[in-house]
């Protein structure tokens, strides 16, 4: 029996908001189905399931804010063609509302009495974390094999109580029980200025500019687009991530995470594009391993995107595993990024206007259409020597884009 | 700062023996075939004609004898490194290795020790069969008296042999044959390396693989395509696996909570044994699975290439059970 949760769609989301069910109790699911949709501070997001299996009745109702990591439904992972058709008798859509007043992640009583007359099958790591945190264990459903508590079901269990016990008294704590004044804007806002105030209290950035003349790719571009039907067209800020994509292959320690106080290098290239919201805010969404795209998929990718964001259907994976961020702010005219890092991240790479300027090569000066990359770096994890290497690397893909 | 170069685990090798002779006189080559025909493995071609047939000694097919020669040459103030083709004919040296080189210092009060170091090549996945391709030195990490290394890297092939030629007691330094020709860059100023602690040859939160030698690289790899998955895995190369360094892994298991050896020995009464007893012993709270072994198959080393395959621990087979082990079925 498998454990439908309530993901962690970034490091600072602690609620989720379940605001509808796409399947329906008994409906056969596979490993990557979108199943649900989730409202957190920062938009809607179409969450996928991680298993094969039937989908157990809801354990949460739709409307209901619950802590990440609660149990929102069972799926049963076993041949359970039997339950399947028994469930089917009866599938109704508005079921969703039904369980939510008697079912709540804390109280799972029914199944403990089954195991409670003999020893629970508990990790000795899991059972010494249970005494740290004051935890019960018959009040702890196992996940581990042959149902053995583990960890994480201790973990989960104490951020559980955790939420249970703080969120009445304390409103205030960002993001629970959203009170009707709380806009998903000022929730949004709320949790952008989580980040930043972080980023800025915890990250010590340093700043890189360079200008490149982006005449040869942006040539190289039109002759490209010319040959390709007006909806296979391809952007110039498609050439800048690819590029920036096979920069950072060159410099991976730009590619990553800071946590437990060191450098995580990821080997995937996720780049998180900041694409700002018409009603206000912003969003980073990951597109995924940027430097195996070609570059008309990367357009493709890159548009189906910004189309989902802005109707707010993206992803789980997409909003909480990108590896560095590129911020592009030339279409409003701006000349030069300098970028506030989204932790645990290590780079923002900011792209400004494409204009034409005055280039100055070999004592002659001539006109070129160039771009001004900026790279905002955490200091822990890499030094300007790096950042120097990447945007020299950078402007070396670029001038290549018949090879990107 | 040096530059690095290129070079292979065999010239590492035979550079680490190249600056024992050249650092110190009392230092020499013997074994079979180490002279005229270069090693069995090439590892000291060349060397005859370098240092002369005095250092770089050709030895009868005799391994209880000529271990025996080295053993005396040792307690009377040389430092000698005898090879032993295989570790399956050091069999025939048992005698010598365990109830000699072992035991002297302690039967004779502290008076008499045996700074012998003894190579031998180790290790399946060449098919060379059942009397030529096992993994017995989980054995002699067994015995009291000895210290085992197991190089994997070419900076422990190119430094572990001068540290253990400075120990005053006998070290077996144990090859994987698959290594030989392993490619890779060196720093041109390598040399000598400690020979007590065990290495985290990739940092990783979610599981610890525990390992040597050349099953390193194959968890290395396998810790590659699981990071693909957003599995983290830790992995650490024990490189002595007498004494063992128990605190390395488990501080790493401290952090993971989970625990994997991958051990081409067999695994019934092996070190992999040893190992998970240790960890039991010592880090019992802070496992939230079960330790669990990948070993070789217990069977003699089948000589058919896919049989050779089917019964070592492979990248595969080390993928799936982390799987396993992470997802629970």
């Amino acid at each position: 029996m498998g454990e439908f949760r309530m993901p962690s769609l970034g490091a600072d989301m602690e609620t989720g908001k379940l605001v509808e069910w796409l399947v329906t109790p008994g409906q056969r699911v596979k490993r990557g189905d979108i199943v649900a949709l989730v409202e957190t501070q920062k938009g809607l997001f179409e969450i996928e399931v991680f298993e094969d299996g039937i989908m157990g009745e809801p354990l949460i109702a739709a409307g209901q804010t619950v802590p990440v990591g609660t149990v929102l439904a069972r799926i049963d992972t076993g041949a359970a063609k039997a339950a399947a058709a028994e469930m089917r008798a009866e599938p109704v859509a508005g079921k969703a509302s039904e369980p939510a007043s008697t079912i709540t992640p804390q109280k799972t009583a029914p199944q403990q009495q089954a195991i409670s007359s003999e020893r629970v099958a508990c990790s000795p790591s899991a059972r010494r974390l249970a005494l740290e945190l004051g935890v019960d264990l018959a009040t702890v459903r196992g996940s581990g094999p042959h149902g053995a508590i583990q960890r994480s079901d201790i973990e989960a269990a104490a951020h559980a109580t955790a939420q249970a016990t703080a969120a009445p008294p304390e409103p205030k704590a960002a993001g629970i029980e959203p009170t009707a004044a709380q806009t998903t804007e000022s929730r949004m806002r709320q949790a952008i200025a989580a980040a930043v105030s972080r980023a800025n209290r915890e990250i010590p950035h340093y700043y890189l500019a360079t200008e490149i003349d982006l005449s040869r790719p942006l040539q190289w571009l039109e002759a490209e687009n010319n040959k390709r039907s007006i909806r296979e067209r391809i952007l110039p800020v498609v050439l800048l991530l690819k590029a920036t994509a096979k920069a950072l292959r060159d410099v991976p320690q730009l590619n990553g995470f800071w946590l437990d106080d060191r450098l995580q290098v990821q080997s995937d290239i996720h780049i998180g594009f900041a694409i700002a919201l018409r009603t206000g805010g912003l969003i980073s969404p990951a597109i995924h391993h940027v430097d195996r795209l070609q570059l008309g998929e990367l357009m493709q990718a890159l548009a189906d995107l910004i189309e989902r964001t802005r109707v707010g259907r993206l992803r789980g994976s997409e909003v909480s595993n990108a590896t560095v961020s590129v911020t592009n702010l030339g279409d409003r005219g701006v000349q030069t990024v300098f970028g506030v890092i989204y932790p645990p991240q290590v780079a923002l790479i900011g792209l400004g206007k494409i204009g034409e300027r005055p280039w100055a090569e070999n004592g002659m000066l001539g006109v070129r259409r160039c771009v001004t990359a900026t790279l905002a770096a955490d200091h822990r994890a890499t030094d300007g020597h790096q950042g120097a290497l990447f945007l020299e690397a950078l402007n070396r893909h670029l001038q290549k884009p018949e090879v990107l | 700062m040096s530059t690095a170069q290129k070079t292979t685990y065999r010239e590492a090798v035979k550079q680490a023996i190249c600056e024992a002779l050249r650092r110190d006189p009392r230092v020499f080559l013997m074994g079979e075939d180490v002279g005229h025909y270069g090693g069995c493995y090439a590892v000291s071609k060349g060397l005859l004609a370098e240092f002369g047939p005095e250092r770089i000694r050709d030895t009868p097919l005799c391994e209880s004898g000529f271990v025996g020669a080295g053993i005396g040459a040792a307690l009377g103030g040389m430092r000698p490194i005898v090879e032993v083709m295989t570790v399956n004919f050091s069999l025939l040296a048992l005698d010598q290795i365990v109830n000699t080189a072992a035991t002297l210092l302690h039967m004779s009060g502290g008076q008499f020790n045996v700074p012998i170091v003894i190579r031998m090549a180790t290790g399946a996945g060449k098919q060379l069969a059942a009397q030529h391709a096992h993994s017995f030195e989980g054995w002699y990490a067994h015995i009291p008296g000895l210290r085992v290394l197991a190089p994997a890297t070419l900076e422990d092939a190119r430094g572990m042999l001068w540290t253990a030629l400075e120990d005053p007691d006998p070290v077996l330094i144990f090859e994987n044959n698959t290594l030989y020709n392993m490619e890779g860059e060196l720093a041109e100023n390598a040399g000598p390396v400690d020979i007590d602690t065990a290495r985290i040859r990739r940092p990783g939160r979610d599981l610890t693989l525990i390992t040597y030698s050349a099953s390193l690289f194959k968890c290395l790899e396998a810790a590659t395509i699981l990071a693909e998955e957003g599995i983290e895995a830790e992995v650490i190369d024990l490189r002595s696996l007498r004494p063992l360094d128990d605190a390395t892994y488990l501080a790493s298991i401290a952090r993971t909570h989970r625990v994997l050896i991958v051990d081409e020995g067999w695994r019934s009464g092996s070190l992999s044994a040893e190992i998970s007893a240790r960890i039991m012993e010592q880090a019992f709270y802070d496992l939230d699975l079960p330790v669990e072994r990948l070993c070789s198959v217990e069977v003699p080393m089948p000589y058919a290439k896919h049989m050779e395959e089917a019964a070592l621990p492979q990248v595969d087979s080390i993928v799936t059970t982390v799987r396993r082990m992470m997802h629970h079925g």
